[in-house]
């Protein structure tokens, strides 16, 4: 794991934080009360039904929604000063790659706007194409590919300016099992080999289970934190790792925390 | 050949209906001659001579054939008399007119999608505008021109026709510059793009399909904005000159002619604009 020289100062640190929507239908407090500590090289899940708020404290970090009140800093700046020192880059749930760029030229679109001169894009778009290994597919247009394959593409986009925080909304939500499956193993290996830390979206148990060194369990109306999980699963995580006991036993607890926070209502 | 065939049939579904109209609009003449000689003429007597009668009603397409290849090749393309002279003094005009509708539409478009105020304030005159006959309003704005100092018509012309063109290029832009989803334009936020940034990167060639779709419209309408420009009187060049010319010195053939040369110039021009678009969607890696 990347050595980031501070490692007791929290990448990602909120407190008390409110977050409200103004909607036709009245105020909805989409965030009430989020404490949550985030270090650097974490793998953090963030689970729980539509609706518990995951997206929009990702999106608050990410400096897309401003929260109401309380503080979140990243890296110890404000959400917004963060984006402009390119403290992080975003996956969505779609790949939203541009369909009249190629893969290679998707993958610049971030290096273009950020000023990297021509040589130094050139190299970080092989380099992070062979990260996601998509190698030789950068000539391709973005139809031309497979959805997961897409969905790769849009990870080493989001890869290409060398944020140490990757923040990625329910990514594969829109690929099927196997593909799925994969595309975890691959993340996984990702993120051994770059030490980001990561944010990381899912409605899936067994799938934050096996990402996450640390499972944040949420829950809706409002949108709070019902349970913050460490995860005691080593480093090197096999497929097969997901038929443990212990596995079980995690996924059992963010069961139990799921269905907690659903008896609140 | 399969996509030749549908067009064929129609084209030869006209061509029998034209000549079995021309026979009947010209044998009103035919009978009306026999009848002040005092004879009577029959049925296949009647028909040949509704073929080429020198001011028919509604010549049959073999005189405006023939017309049409006396007007585009019977003389130097210099001449006056030549379709090709006057196509393309109708030709300068429309592209003059479909350059600037182009101009003003994308430039709107922009100030619309940019500014809410503009949105609201411009967007329905826009629309108002294309409710105004441009047949009244085309003296108009010659005369307006004239009093400006403005010598000939060759702009009076070009703002005739941007007027008609300007108005599928708008709408059309309005619309691609907003495609893109929320989800593109968070993402063009989370790496720090300003506004001009966006707009290069994302919503203008987010709405070249949008465009180019407006702009085999805005063509055709700048050619009929440019020969309505023609048409008030005092005009000597272009297509819309020579239709009026045709009309007024009872020579159908003319009018007729110019009318499908007109007909020639504006399939030329959607077809030029279809193929650039073809050449750019191919560049843009649209799936083919």
């Amino acid at each position: 794991m990347k050595d980031t020289g501070h490692a007791d100062q929290p990448v990602i640190e909120a407190k008390g934080l409110n977050l409200v929507f103004q909607t036709a239908d009245g105020p909805v407090q989409a965030l009430k009360d989020v404490n949550l500590t985030i270090g650097a090289g974490e793998f953090v899940s963030f689970i729980g039904p539509s609706g518990c708020g995951k997206t929009t404290f990702l999106r608050a970090i990410a400096a897309l929604e401003t929260p109401t009140s309380g503080t979140l800093t990243v890296n110890g700046m404000s959400p917004d000063e963060a984006r402009r020192k390119r403290a992080y880059g975003y996956v969505f749930q779609a790949a939203g790659l541009y369909p009249w760029r190629t893969i290679s030229g998707n993958i610049r679109l971030p290096l273009e706007i950020m000023g990297f001169d021509r040589k130094a894009q050139e190299e970080r778009v092989q380099r992070v194409l062979e990260l996601v290994e998509l190698k030789g597919f950068g000539k391709k247009f973005p139809w031309q590919l497979s959805g997961g394959m897409q969905q790769r593409a849009s990870i080493a986009r989001a890869l290409a300016f060398d944020a140490d925080i990757l923040l990625m909304d329910e990514p594969f939500g829109a690929l099927d099992e196997i593909v799925r499956d994969r595309l975890n193993e691959e993340v996984l290996k990702l993120w051994a080999r770059t030490g980001k830390t990561i944010g990381f979206v899912t409605h899936s148990i067994p799938e934050a289970v096996y990402l996450s060194t640390k499972i944040v369990v949420m829950s809706p109306r409002p949108g709070r934190i019902t349970d913050v999980i460490d995860s005691p699963l080593p480093q090197d995580r096999p497929l097969d790792i997901r038929d443990s006991r212990e596995f079980i036993e995690i996924a059992h607890r963010v069961r139990e925390g799921l269905r907690a926070g659903h008896h609140d209502e | 050949m399969k996509r030749a065939l549908p067009v064929l049939t129609v084209l030869i579904g006209i061509v029998v209906i034209w000549y079995a109209a021309a026979v009947w609009m010209n044998s009103t003449w035919v009978y009306d001659q026999a009848e002040r000689a005092g004879t009577t003429v029959s049925f296949a007597e009647m028909v040949p001579q509704t073929m080429d009668q020198d001011r028919p009603l509604l010549p049959p397409p073999h005189q405006v054939g023939a017309e049409l290849w006396k007007g585009l090749f019977g003389q130097a393309v210099t001449s006056k008399r030549s379709l090709v002279y006057h196509g393309f003094v109708t030709f300068k005009g429309t592209m003059m007119g479909f350059g600037l509708g182009i101009v003003t539409g994308v430039l709107l478009a922009m100030a619309i999608v940019r500014f809410r105020v503009m949105d609201m304030s411009v967007m329905p005159w826009a629309i108002i505008s294309q409710t105004v006959p441009i047949v009244a309003l085309a003296p108009m704005i010659l005369v307006v021109s004239n009093q400006l100092g403005i010598e000939g018509r060759e702009v009076p012309k070009a703002i005739i026709a941007a007027y008609l063109s300007f108005f599928p290029v708008l709408v059309s832009m309005v619309k691609g510059l907003r495609a893109p989803d929320q989800m593109q334009l968070d993402l063009l936020k989370t790496y720090g793009a300003g506004e001009g940034e966006t707009f290069l990167k994302l919503r203008l060639p987010a709405s070249m399909p949008y465009f180019f779709a407006s702009l085999k419209v805005a063509v055709a309408a700048a050619l009929v904005g440019t020969i309505v420009g023609e048409l008030p009187t005092g005009a000597v060049e272009g297509l819309g000159a020579r239709m009026l010319l045709g009309s007024q010195y009872g020579e159908p053939l003319i009018t007729w002619a110019a009318l499908f040369a007109s007909a020639i110039l504006a399939g030329m021009l959607i077809l030029v604009v279809g193929l650039t678009e073809r050449m750019i969607a191919q560049k843009m890696g649209v799936r083919t």
